[in-house]
């Protein structure tokens, strides 16, 4: 009743095409925005923006940059936070070497540092596929963790091999509280969701899609491999190192390279099947699925925990339950939150006469 | 379909709901609050639970037993890290402001979790105490004022371990010549003592070797047999977790002598001997404790607290070393705490109030007896620059059942440590753009 889009007639091309053809679909997501951007910061309190929604955002991002690989090129990648260590160690070493270059530019050039890294690692996709292409990206990410653990001069000869952000300024300004990191994560993130969903939209995003669904078809109608393939591991890549840099800057403030091991790649490859390969609303969702489920049932282990079970029962109980709805959200719907969010879309719209 | 939906708003409604959750009962007036950032899973769960087993058994008896610290109750909550950074910072963020007056202090009980918290500790004004780990250069008050690793450092017990391999030697100029291996976790916390070890090879004329073990340090099978091929006079350990029964038995298994390895005290638990069986024999550790049932600390807290089924962790593990470990760390912070209420009252106390009272620590041998741990936990003394006090360590050696002690307490090469901190620290100054505080000024 409320979500309907009869009565919304599209008498242009622009308006027929537009990101988000329903109107109500476009009043939610400006006050999506608006309470991100300005609600949350001022009802939130620290702990909320600083250890729950910045990582939030910055694991969302680096879902979006995996699901444009695997979700839209079609190529299975375990080597997220490989370049998620790019970019947080291309940051740091940029901000340390070239202090002059702003901080956002060192962002960005962190981005294009992981994006040529996965560009070299992405030429095997070329001659192989799905699962053996899985093990070649695992290669980039065992290689990534060595040259990062092994080679000084990345850390800047740190005794620990850790290395930690410096102060921030953005335009003049210090970005120094758990508010400020937020909202800078967060205008990082929203621009770059944007642009992916745009990219996905757009020419690229078409013949990514066409390769994932066939590559010998897709070549014959003229899209070529070699451009496609590589272009989704540079701008994946891109996405994932500027996730890798916020993860250090903007939320931990310190990282060693352990902190981009393979366990963090695949729990950016389970963000993504839980949420929706192939589907920027699903990376956002997969994220939220991960990072929040387990600090909620903590929470709640924490509060019901006292005098009822024992505490190591408890923490054990935590990862069974994690385990167990991770598995029932596949079983009832193996194609991610996304494709749930679509169906109740599709049921809101009929509601409450359906046929 | 309609189920799928009804559950997924269940779970958005948990989570909706879950956002208001942390907030438990609201601590009354006279209670000083503690944050437990315990890991019960994944592969150091034996470590997490033991130390946090025995600080959080020991808050408890001194809680029966003398009704809290000079009547302030200690109150405290778990949060489960699974020694994980990410979920450590969490867990930071969530329990530094518990309480009447937020975190007394924050123990990380993980290198990492402490490399990612001091920063975020100074800013908020809580104490983070890193008893026994990294890391190394925060023993430079002045630089760092809420980064405390008090006892000994890494860097400290190193030298106590290569005056311990000169003394097996027949003194430190027999050390010319010798080949060391250095196994270590390939993490901050492995790499910790490798530039200082590379220092005292050079001092003393010896070699030495540094061979990293990926987490989580199930696959030695190569590096052994480099180190066979090497043919070391000493090898030293500087595992966690899985890793110390591997190398163990790795070193069993090409016929390298245990009692020439020197484990770090992370390598020291009977957690870490048990699963090597009788390989482990021989082996030695560092400690800056010892194990054993025979305090009156721990006859108390049996008293107190397991013989009321109050127990954090099963009692049979009480004694072993993570415990005791943990029975230091809470006799070290409770003392901290009662030093800065008799500055500043008999109160619940912010965290900068027991930064002062953790600066201020002074554990004299006198006052150990009458804590009952004698033996137990070491003088120390700190001050506004000096953020690691004692500095002294035993080694140990398992006989297959239990630890032995075979060296009387073995004073770290202050001398040496201390210049490298002070540099390493300056650096970390400059980086950072801190001015150090002035420590002739301070009380």
């Amino acid at each position: 009743m409320l979500y309907r889009e009869s009565g919304q007639f599209k008498t242009s091309y622009p308006a027929d095409q537009a990101i988000f053809p329903i109107r109500q679909d476009r009043i939610a997501l400006s006050l999506l925005l608006i309470a991100a951007f300005i609600v949350v910061p001022l009802v939130a309190d620290e702990y909320w923006l600083g250890s729950i929604l910045t990582p939030l955002l910055v694991l969302s991002l680096a879902a979006i940059g995996l699901n444009i690989l695997t979700g839209y090129a079609g190529q299975l990648s375990l080597g997220t936070a490989g370049f998620m260590a790019v970019g947080a160690f291309a940051a740091y070493n940029l901000n340390l070497r070239l202090p002059e270059l702003p901080l956002i530019v060192d962002f960005l050039l962190a981005g294009v540092c992981a994006a040529a890294v996965g560009m070299v690692f992405g030429l095997p996709s070329l001659r192989i596929k799905g699962f053996y292409l899985a093990v070649a990206t695992l290669a980039a990410q065992f290689f990534i963790e060595w040259v990062f653990t092994h080679v000084g001069w990345f850390t800047n000869y740190s005794s620990s091999g850790v290395i930690s952000a410096p102060p921030m300024t953005v335009f003049g300004l210090s970005v120094d509280t758990a508010v400020e990191k937020y909202l800078l994560t967060l205008v990082m993130v929203a621009v770059l969701a944007l642009a992916a969903k745009n990219m996905v939209r757009s020419r690229i995003g078409r013949s990514w899609m066409a390769v994932r669904d066939r590559d010998v078809s897709a070549e014959v109608i003229g899209i070529p491999l070699l451009k496609t393939k590589l272009s989704a591991f540079g701008i994946s890549s891109f996405y994932c190192g500027v996730a890798g840099a916020l993860w250090t800057y903007c939320y931990l403030g310190t990282v060693e390279p352990a902190a981009f091991d393979l366990a963090r790649s695949f729990q950016v490859l389970f963000m993504i099947i839980i949420g929706g390969v192939g589907s920027i609303l699903g990376s956002f969702l997969g994220a939220g699925f991960i990072v929040l489920l387990p600090i909620l049932l903590n929470n709640i282990a924490a509060m019901i925990g006292h005098g009822t079970l024992q505490a190591d029962t408890m923490a054990n109980l935590e990862h069974i339950i994690f385990g167990g709805l991770i598995i029932f959200f596949l079983i009832v719907e193996p194609h991610g939150l996304a494709r749930l969010w679509q169906i109740a879309k599709e049921k809101l719209r009929l509601w409450p006469f359906p046929y | 379909m309609k189920k799928t939906i009804t559950a997924g708003l269940a779970i958005g409604a948990a989570l909706i709901s879950g956002a208001a959750t942390p907030t438990p009962v609201q601590a009354q007036a006279m209670e000083q609050f503690m944050p437990i950032p315990i890991y019960r899973t994944g592969p150091y769960a034996a470590g997490g639970t033991g130390y946090f087993g025995g600080m959080m058994d020991y808050m408890a008896m001194v809680n029966e037993k003398d009704g809290g610290v000079n009547g302030v109750k200690m109150t405290w909550e778990e949060c489960e890290t699974a020694y994980d950074n990410a979920r450590g910072v969490e867990c930071y963020e969530r329990l530094k402001g518990k309480g009447p007056t937020g975190a007394a202090m924050f123990h990380p009980l993980s290198t990492g979790i402490t490399y990612s918290t001091f920063e975020k500790g100074t800013a908020d004004k809580v104490p983070v105490v890193s008893m026994g780990y990294g890391r190394g250069d925060a023993m430079v008050g002045s630089v760092f004022p809420y980064t405390f690793p008090l006892v000994t450092t890494y860097w400290s017990q190193n030298t106590a371990k290569i005056k311990f391999i000169g003394m097996k030697e027949g003194g430190m100029d027999k050390l010319k010549g010798k080949k060391l291996v250095n196994v270590y976790h390939d993490s901050a916390y492995g790499k910790e003592t490798i530039d200082i070890l590379n220092k005292q090879a050079a001092m003393y004329g010896f070699e030495v070797k540094h061979f990293p073990v990926a987490h989580p340090g199930l696959d030695q099978k190569a590096i052994w047999l480099q180190i066979k091929q090497i043919a070391p006079d000493w090898v030293i350990l500087r595992g966690w977790g899985v890793m110390n029964p591997t190398a163990i038995k790795e070193a069993a298994r090409i016929g390298f002598p245990r009692e020439k390895m020197l484990g770090v005290w992370w390598s020291g638990s009977e957690e870490d001997m048990r699963p090597a069986g009788t390989a482990a024999k021989g082996f030695l550790a560092a400690g800056f404790h010892p194990a054993g049932k025979n305090f009156p600390v721990l006859k108390d807290i049996e008293k107190f607290v397991h013989a009321k089924k109050k127990g954090n962790v099963e009692t049979e593990r009480m004694g072993t070393i993570y415990y005791n470990r943990g029975v230091v760390s809470g006799i070290v912070s409770l003392e901290a705490i009662r030093i800065a209420q008799e500055k500043f009252g008999k109160k619940p106390l912010t965290g900068e109030q027991i930064q002062w009272g953790l600066e201020n620590l002074n554990l004299t041998a006198a006052r150990i007896k009458a804590l009952g741990a004698e033996g137990l936990v070491q003088p120390l003394k700190t001050s506004c620059n000096d953020h690691e006090g004692g500095g002294a360590v035993k080694f140990q050696q398992w006989d297959g059942e239990k630890w032995n002690v075979v060296s009387d307490w073995i004073e770290a090469d202050k001398a040496l440590v201390r210049p490298l901190a002070e540099e390493s620290a300056a650096k970390y100054a400059k980086e950072k753009g801190i001015t150090p505080r002035d420590c002739s000024k301070a009380m």
